[in-house]
């Protein structure tokens, strides 16, 4: 039945308007709800973080700066930290943009191997990855080395140098460099090398003079985001540097830790160290990345070029595809597989071959361990991604559309973890409940704090990149049909979020299922992830039984992926 | 039936840039100045202008998206707005409380729905109280879809509609709470031009059939001209003329709304006498004779605006006869199919004139040229 015509309303319903006025809506519990919880899990960690480096138990206190940074080999931490940072960022560019500029603009063979090989090394764990490098080049076992000893003799590579931990951490990045660079290439406009082109330049005029300057700052912002994801690598640095007394920052706490009794307020000072570094790496990209949009030819709009022929050079820039592959994805997973089925770690030989038994997953079954560790890590992953993206939808809804005052300050807590490195973090949410009367350190829900913090800026960028491409008009057509904040939130922007959010949520999984830098400070025994029972193995030298661990972790990222992206097609399919 | 009363609405500085009228000095910026109006039941009220008028501002205020500085929106006598009034309470409703209907530029058909739950959809979320059952949910968006010849394409997703389909589906979603206002924001601009001159004609059949109150908001002057019971222009955040389309047209009370609506001859001159309606002005080219409702004494400096279709432009003089017969050289012709454009000299002026295919002269030629009185304009200078 119409109601007539609404015209004043009824005395009754307004004596009961002006209890309900008192009420707070499920709009403002829903919203101050999770930008509360944003800015808590943002700032607690840095206020405890500082407060425990400068005050001990006799008030405030420089002892820590002076413990950490007191050391005559200071000199040699901050070298080896940019050495290394820099020396991968720029592996990894140099290699990633080589191969998406090859994959966009060329008519390079194999196209199709590009996508494995930007999508699986962002599976493998980097613990695993490392620990396969280990095993490939190590100068003692490294099975290239074994290869190769004939010919130059012993020990040719050896990763336990910084050469080698910027080789093993450029690799693992170059995808994402490749991911980035690929974006870039494709949103710039053809015409504007055509026009080069057709001017009379020649093929490397136009890629140095029109091609790097227009996408410089696509360039400096992924070389800043790479340095600064190198500074806080964790596993690279303390499973190759730690060998030969190469230390950088997170080793280096890590290291301080470690000792009996640690020193929490050096490590506290190495952290903010190493958190201003990073913050100023940030910073510096994102003032790069917001004059970058000055450029308005790289736009956002998809543009399929006409591929450039490479004629002969076509062969060589297909071996050349096919041996970074074989580098990035095959050699790892395949040394990794080899050592799962031997009873001790050798090299390849027939007696190796004959060896080979499925004894070290049989080990793995009865390993109560490995069950516990699975189950916690699958159990972190999908709370951490349901969480972090069920918050961060309703606080993209508070950034993009909502005309709270202070809504900027919301989007901007959301980044703040950013910068700060997993092991400072986990250092930080130490500092919190070592001193928190909620009995929460040496729980389980201590890591997925962590895990919530660490993945929130992600979740946010996945969040406010959907809400954007929702049309205000979508929103506002249900308000106006007299739907309420929650009905039109629930309604409409969901599912017309739901791809963002699951593609979201399926990255979260994959990170979280395999963090290791924060979990190393936060874990407590009964509460390990998979990533720390291998850490744990490989300092007990059970490289086989690991190995058979790293498959099964692999496996399981892969089948998680694939389920998602299957979720994914099918909420993708309802939208066309 | 709505009343809108000395609506005030500013942006901060922060939204200069997509909105250009003059800031104030407190990096404020007007978006609607002061508009007040009446729409009467089952009118259709155009509010007219170029982009940045402040007309969409005025709708989304209507509408419930935006809050108000001041004034008072009222439909059917029900307070959906007041504020900036002292010692009155402000009120405003929620645009979900406010069940009106609207027809959003762009459509805003949900995506991820059928025809048939997009149009459910305003039922569907009232509150349970007020919300019809299933059965009747169904008959209900059933009926409006018939109503716009779109019963067929019920189970049909929503986004697989063309685009005139989807604008009646847009209707259809707006009308099927039976609200007592329709509120419109360009609802042609997104069609190509021959299915936005039939689907003009079947919104003004469909609006005046069903007797709906309407507020359309466009910039597009021949659709408010067909449309519209009575015709806002607006400028700066200001109406600078209301009324019905004829009068508009034939009388506009300035220099801007003559220019925006139509085109017209400006020509520049001064009164020197004036009988009851009957002016006399003097230009630099000759005297004019026009009738006009403005009142300016002699001595004023006024601009006269004509019409090019007021124009006759013919090879023979007919001095004596009528008045305002002015003489000048062809300087281009245009022949548009329905009718012959002319560009005539007269002394330092040139003319634009429009008139019926068959009279078409040859550049270079002496003409005469012949103003009626009655469709020539007076507006002030600015």
């Amino acid at each position: 039945m119409t109601t007539a015509s609404p015209a004043v309303p009824a005395t009754g319903a307004t004596a009961t308007k002006r209890w309900r006025r008192w009420l707070p809506t499920p709009k403002l519990i829903i919203t101050v709800g999770v930008a509360g919880a944003i800015g808590y899990l943002a700032l607690v960690p840095l206020y405890y973080l500082i407060w425990g480096t400068f005050f001990d138990a006799k008030g405030f206190s420089l002892g820590g700066f002076g413990r950490a940074y007191g050391d005559e080999r200071v000199g040699e931490l901050i070298a080896n930290s940019l050495w290394f940072a820099i020396g991968a960022a720029a592996l990894s560019l140099v290699v990633g943009t080589a191969l998406a500029y090859l994959n966009v603009r060329t008519d390079v063979p194999f196209k199709a191997l590009f996508f494995a090989a930007s999508i699986i090394p962002l599976i493998i764990p980097g613990i695993l990855y490392t620990i396969a490098w280990i095993f490939l080049a190590s100068p003692e076992i490294g099975l290239i080395n074994k290869v190769l000893e004939p010919i130059f003799g012993p020990g040719l590579f050896d990763v336990f140098t910084v050469r080698g931990m910027i080789w093993v951490e450029g690799l693992h990045l170059s995808p994402i460099v490749f991911l980035l660079m690929v974006a870039t290439f494709r949103s710039m406009d053809p015409s504007l090398e055509e026009s080069a082109l057709m001017c009379g330049a020649s093929r490397w005029q136009v890629f140095r003079k029109i091609t790097v300057p227009l996408t410089r700052p696509a360039i400096v912002a992924a070389v800043l985001i790479m340095t600064v994801r190198s500074l806080e690598s964790f596993e690279v640095p303390a499973l190759l540097g730690l060998q030969n007394g190469i230390y950088v920052f997170t080793s280096r706490i890590y290291f301080v830790l470690r000792t009996y009794p640690p020193d929490l307020a050096a490590a506290g000072s190495l952290a903010s160290g190493l958190l201003v570094i990073a913050m100023v790496g940030v910073a510096i990209s994102n003032i790069v990345s917001r004059s970058g949009k000055s450029f308005q030819t790289v736009t956002g709009k998809g543009f399929r070029p006409r591929a450039m022929e490479l004629g002969r050079w076509r062969p060589v820039m297909g071996s050349a595809i096919v041996v970074y592959f074989f580098l990035t994805v095959v050699a790892p997973l395949l040394v990794l597989l080899y050592t799962s089925l031997l009873r001790f770690y050798q090299p390849p030989s027939v007696a190796a071959f004959k060896s080979m038994s499925l004894e070290n997953y049989r080990q793995l079954v009865h390993l109560s361990q490995a069950a516990t560790a699975l189950k916690n890590s699958l159990f972190l992953g999908v709370a951490t991604a349901t969480l972090v993206m069920a918050a961060m939808a309703i606080a993209a809804w508070i950034v993009v559309r909502s005309r709270i005052p202070g809504r900027q300050l919301v989007d901007q807590f959301a980044f703040v973890p950013l910068v700060i490195p997993g092991l400072v973090l986990g250092l930080a949410l130490s500092f919190v409940y070592l001193r928190s009367p909620v009995p929460i350190y040496g729980t389980i829900f201590i890591l997925l704090i962590a895990y919530c913090t660490r993945y929130m800026p992600y979740g946010m960028r996945y969040a406010v990149t959907s809400m954007h491409q929702i049309a205000s008009e979508l929103e506002e057509s249900a308000q106006v049909s007299g739907a309420s904040w929650w009905q039109t939130f629930r309604r409409v922007l969901l599912p017309l979020l739901a791809p963002g959010l699951l593609a979201g949520w399926i990255y979260i999984l994959v990170v979280s299922f395999r963090e290791l830098s924060s979990s190393i400070l936060l874990y407590s025994p009964g509460n390990e992830v998979l990533s720390i029972l291998i850490f744990e193995q490989y300092e007990n030298g059970q490289f086989t039984v690991l190995s058979a661990l790293g498959v099964v972790m692999v496996l399981t990222l892969v089948v998680l992926v694939t389920v998602g992206y299957k979720l994914g097609a099918k909420v993708g399919l309802r939208q066309d | 039936m709505l009343r809108v009363d000395n609506l005030v609405k500013t942006f901060d500085g922060e939204r200069r840039r997509r909105r250009s009228p003059g800031a104030e000095a407190d990096g404020r910026v007007f978006a609607v100045n002061d508009v007040t109006f009446n729409v009467p039941e089952g009118a259709l009220f155009t509010l007219l202008g170029p982009s940045g008028c402040g007309k969409t501002t005025t709708l989304r205020s209507i509408a419930g998206l935006e809050r108000p500085d001041s004034g008072t929106i009222e439909v059917g006598g029900r307070v959906l707005f007041t504020g900036g009034l002292p010692g009155k309470k402000t009120v405003n409703v929620p645009a979900n409380e406010r069940g009106l209907g609207m027809v959003f530029q762009s459509y805003a058909i949900w995506p991820h729905m059928s025809v048939f739950d997009n149009v459910a959809f305003p039922l569907q979320v009232r509150k349970r109280a007020q919300r019809p059952g299933r059965m009747e949910i169904s008959e209900r968006v059933l009926r409006v879809l018939e109503t716009m010849e779109l019963a067929d394409l019920a189970d049909r997703l929503a986004t697989k509609l063309s685009g005139g389909q989807q604008q009646r589906l847009a209707l259809a979603r707006a009308l099927v709470i039976e609200p007592p206002l329709l509120l419109l924001d360009e609802p042609l601009s997104n069609l190509d031009a021959k299915l936005r001159e039939s689907l003009r004609y079947e919104l003004k059949r469909l609006q005046r059939e069903l007797g709906i109150t309407s507020v359309y908001v466009t910039h597009d002057q021949v659709e408010a001209l067909v449309l519209s019971t009575s015709i806002a222009v607006m400028k700066g955040g200001n109406v600078i003329q209301l009324g019905r389309p004829r009068e508009i047209y034939e009388n506009p009370n300035s220099r801007f709304v003559a220019e925006f609506i139509g085109t017209s001859n400006f020509i520049v001159g001064t009164v020197v006498a004036k009988e009851n309606e009957r002016y006399v002005v003097d230009t630099a080219d000759g005297r004019l004779m026009l009738d006009s409702a403005a009142s300016m004494p002699a001595g004023t400096d006024v601009i006269v605006s004509i019409r090019p279709e007021a124009v006759e432009v013919s090879t023979t003089s007919r001095a004596g006869e009528v008045p305002n017969e002015w003489t000048g050289t062809v300087l281009t012709r245009a022949f548009l199919g329905d009718a012959v454009d002319h560009v005539v000299a007269v002394g330092k002026h040139e003319i634009r004139a429009r008139g019926n295919p068959s009279v078409s002269i040859e550049q270079g030629t002496g003409v005469y040229l012949r103003m009626d009185p009655s469709k020539l304009a007076l507006v002030p200078v600015d």
